[in-house]
């Protein structure tokens, strides 16, 4: 068998058009920076394509994207896959809205690989918090350009004039003669028509739909268990198959000494090998599992020592201490006024080192995989994924087919929070080809939860180091930061070669708003040997706790109240003061402590965060029970520019919330001797319901670009909390989780 | 074969004694309203009802259940409590991804026909369902709405 392929973007790109792939005033109308998740640095990999299927241009073509009945109901086929954000709910408002349907009528599924959904300037991904404000304008301008022709084709069939007729929630109207015609009566002449190149987009001010907290419209499938996911779909004839894979990256099963005991198993159809893994393919995935699990491999020696592959002796504690002790010089990601000069003059030098532990998804759906090879020659998959034409192009050379055959259906996602991109090993997609081809039948595998977490695709461990230059008065007049590590972008789209900084490695400590006039921002690639990941909120998940947690160190030492220093430092930023004033006033005035509360002392932090092109303003009030961190209430204050759906975004920032203190609090995947240290959800403890705080969120709309929604929530979080037991305790915890630091009561 | 009764009616099984109800249910009976998590009892996403028990299904073996009164997602509308949750559960807009919320539904009820006005203790005991998305103020908020109605 061959070996799994490593994800190659190359070989998604003749499957999207060459096309708008780097548009700096469309980037610059997105609100990227470069701190961003950057296409612009991730798309010039594309710039290189000579020719492409260039006839399509994206999210213009309407049948592509509706599907209206003639029972007049409405389909429409996302270029997003919904995982709990709500995207499919967010869409049919954009698009009811200029569609003249009412949102609630609307069914979404995630569309098919196909050119016209690379939306995203040529690309087509969910990830990055860039679905709603990436399509926002291009939805809009469908959901208009498909009424407009349906106005048209009501108009032949009435014979009158267009400019006569008007729309009323799915009907065409003539009010001169009282006639109504349906959506689904036109649909077929409409649909055949040519697009419109200029429609009228409706005036904002008459909008119903969007901005309104309108119900999403999956959650009483989801509330009743009728919601399918990629674990609940079934093929005829298929086969279950569970795996069992090598306990240290990189090795491979040598011998298996129990085979033909395993195979006579009961409902065993056959024990196969694996590139890093053995699987059993069974009648049931209960009987494959326990199966495969009696198995008794014997698996290659991992190398004995070093970072370039995870040998023998790999642990965090190593891959940490290494990442500190490199002296290798850095590429600058930001640098201005003299920070030389600004040290030599400093009345007081602050120093401080940080560092966040790899992570783990833990969305609560274990991965899946269906694959079917069909008699026509085409692969059928069922697969849980964030950018399906990747997955296709990579299915295909798992499956020795072309592109164009491969039938990808992406299910909704039991959570992904970054997981479901495609991660080499890290997705069980390869194996159900793999296992589909030898055995000429359907498989689903489908990985325990215990195999999830020894393969999973990690938050990267992260180090950074910083120092900060104070004047006479406590101000920060110069500050410096060496980060030293590998993000994803970089790891999984190439971005890096030729000497490029990974914005994915230092987003939240470059592009502040604060008035600290000199900056020294230093990044080095240190690659991982583990498999690394897109996290909720990425590169963010950990610098802005690095951040703002070395912000509250710096007034500290210079005497100066936390919350009174961030306002001096953004004095000329009124759409940042404007949320922290918000966010005080939110949790009842600005106070530190610590003070007397219910069940004793308690203290407050404040952190702000840039995530995604949005802003956030986050307070975390906490004390301590028999050593251990309690959050009480979490107040956030949102601003992501402008909305769609206040309701859902509300609902965004507290899951987001909930996920930043989650790790803040508890979350750390260690490896010890090459070894992942935690199985499951008992040996690797998530926020639970009796952990979970009060939390308060308000969105302001500055009127700013839509910014992200997914994400922004998360990463003011950890690092409010860290600052509210230093206010709490005098100390500054500068690693997580705080669960291990050993705090006095 | 090992007969169970699910949903008001019964199944005669063909699967090892030590198979879990979670499996069973899902594999055997195509009842996927009922979610794998983890497997260990520690998320409640495999949550049914036994007996009007909330129970977590992935370490019931098939062979331990006998008659008992099995009662899964996709029954939820038979009962009359089991109503009024999903109504809240709509009402709260609780789920986000939804995976958990077969498994938080079931034990919000489960607890509701047996404490019809819960504490915030009782909740806090009934309600230890892993939830990702961290649901969990929406969950207690549709809660005390059905305790509340």
């Amino acid at each position: 068998m061959n070996a799994l392929l490593k994800i190659d973007l190359s070989a998604v790109m003749p499957l999207i058009p060459d096309r708008g792939v780097t548009n700096l005033s469309r980037r610059r109308l997105l609100g990227l920076g470069a701190g961003a998740f950057v296409l612009g640095t991730l798309l010039p990999a594309f710039g290189a394509r000579a020719q492409a299927a260039a006839a399509v241009k994206p999210g213009t073509r309407v049948p592509a994207f509706l599907v209206i009945g003639q029972d007049n109901t409405v389909k429409l086929l996302s270029p997003f896959v919904e995982g709990g954000q709500g995207i499919n709910t967010g869409l049919a408002q954009i698009v009811g809205e200029e569609l003249d349907v009412h949102p609630s009528r609307f069914e979404v599924e995630c569309a098919p690989p196909g050119p016209d959904y690379a939306i995203l300037n040529g690309l087509r991904l969910t990830g990055g918090s860039f679905s709603t404000r990436s399509s926002y304008e291009v939805m809009r301008r469908l959901g208009a350009s498909a009424r407009d022709m349906l106005i048209r084709a009501a108009a032949a069939k009435l014979s009158v004039t267009a400019d006569t007729l008007t729309t009323d929630d799915g009907y065409v109207v003539h009010a001169g003669s009282n006639r109504r015609v349906t959506y689904g009566e036109l649909a077929e002449q409409a649909l055949a028509l040519t697009p419109a190149e200029n429609v009228a987009l409706r005036d904002p001010a008459t909008f119903r739909y969007i901005r309104q907290p309108m119900a999403r419209l999956d959650v009483r499938a989801k509330s009743t268990g009728k919601a399918v996911y990629a674990i609940d779909q079934k093929l005829d004839g298929m086969l279950y198959a569970a795996i069992q894979h090598a306990p240290v990256l990189g090795t491979e099963p040598e011998r298996v000494s129990n085979e033909s005991a395993v195979a006579a198993m009961p409902g065993v159809h056959a024990v196969h090998r694996l590139p890093g893994a053995v699987a059993v393919t069974a009648d049931s995935w209960y009987r494959a599992r326990k199966a495969v699990e009696t198995l008794e491999v014997t698996w290659s020696k991992a190398p004995a020592t070093g970072f370039d592959a995870v040998a023998a002796d790999y642990s965090s504690t190593g891959i940490l201490a290494a990442l500190k002790a490199s002296d290798a010089s850095g590429l600058s990601a930001e640098k201005d006024g003299d920070v030389a000069a600004a040290f030599a003059n400093a009345a007081k030098i602050v120093e401080a080192e940080y560092d966040a532990p790899y992570l783990a998804h833990g969305q609560l759906e274990p991965p899946s995989s269906m694959a079917r090879f069909n008699a026509d020659g085409t692969l059928e998959l069922f697969v849980p994924n964030q950018m399906p034409e990747l997955f296709q192009s990579i299915a295909a050379k798992v499956g020795d087919v072309a592109p164009d055959r491969v039938i990808l259906h992406s299910p909704m996602l039991g959570g992904f929070f970054g997981r479901h991109f495609a991660y080499g090993s890290s997705n069980p997609f390869q194996q159900a080809i793999l296992l589909a081809k030898a055995t000429k039948r359907p498989v689903k595998v489908l990985w325990s939860r215990e195999e999830e977490f020894k393969m999973d695709a990690l938050r990267p461990l992260s180090f950074s180091r910083f120092k900060a230059a104070l004047d006479k008065d406590g101000i920060p007049i110069a500050i410096k930061v060496r980060t030293v590590g590998e993000g994803p972008i970089g790891r999984w789209f190439g971005v890096t070669a030729g000497g490029k900084v990974d914005s994915s490695a230092v987003e939240g400590l470059v592009e502040k708003p604060y008035a600290i006039a000199n900056r020294s921002m230093e990044y080095v690639k240190f690659a991982h040997p583990v498999t690394i990941a897109f996290w909720r909120s990425v590169g963010h998940s950990m610098n802005d706790y690095f951040y703002e947690g070395f912000l509250d160190e710096i007034a500290d030492a210079g005497g100066k109240d936390p919350y009174q220093l961030r306002l001096a430092l953004l004095e000329n930023k009124p759409r940042h003061l404007k949320l922290l004033e918000t966010v005080a006033r939110m949790s009842g005035g600005w106070k530190r402590g610590p003070y007397e509360a219910e069940g004793g002392k308690r203290a407050r932090g404040v952190a702000l965060a840039s995530p995604f092109g949005s802003e956030t303003a986050t307070i975390a009030e906490v004390s301590l029970q028999k050593g251990e961190v309690r959050v009480h209430n979490l107040w956030i204050a949102f601003d992501p520019g402008s909305i769609v759906n206040p309701a859902i975004i509300t609902s965004q920032v507290e899951s987001a919330a909930a996920l930043g203190l989650s790790a803040a609090l508890f979350e750390e995947l260690v490896y010890k001797d090459g070894r992942r240290q935690q199985h499951n959800f008992d040996d690797y403890p998530i926020l639970s319901r009796s952990a979970m705080p009060s939390v308060h969120v308000e969105i302001v709309e500055s009127g700013a670009p839509m910014g992200g929604v997914g994400e922004p929530g998360l990463p003011g979080i950890a690092p409010a909390v860290v600052n509210a037991v230093a206010a709490l305790t005098g100390r500054h915890v500068r690693s997580l989780p705080l669960a291990k630091a050993k705090l006095g009561v | 074969m090992t007969r169970i009764h699910v949903n008001g009616r019964d199944y005669e099984i063909a699967a090892e004694a030590d198979t879990p109800l979670l499996w069973v249910l899902r594999d055997t009976l195509g009842l996927t309203g009922t979610k794998y998590g983890c497997g260990i009892a520690q998320c409640g996403a495999c949550t049914v009802m036994i007996d009007g028990q909330a129970t977590r299904s992935c370490q019931v073996p098939l062979d331990s259940i006998g008659s008992a009164d099995i009662r899964t997602i996709e029954a939820i509308d038979q009962d009359a409590v089991g109503r009024k949750v999903v109504e809240a559960w709509v009402t709260d807009q609780v789920p986000q991804c939804g995976y958990c919320q077969s498994g938080q539904v079931m034990a919000a009820t489960a607890l509701l026909k047996q404490t019809p006005h819960p504490s915030e203790a009782d909740i806090a005991d009934a309600m230890t369902n892993l939830c990702r998305c961290g649901t969990y103020n929406r969950v207690a908020a549709a809660i005390r709405r059905v305790a509340h109605a």
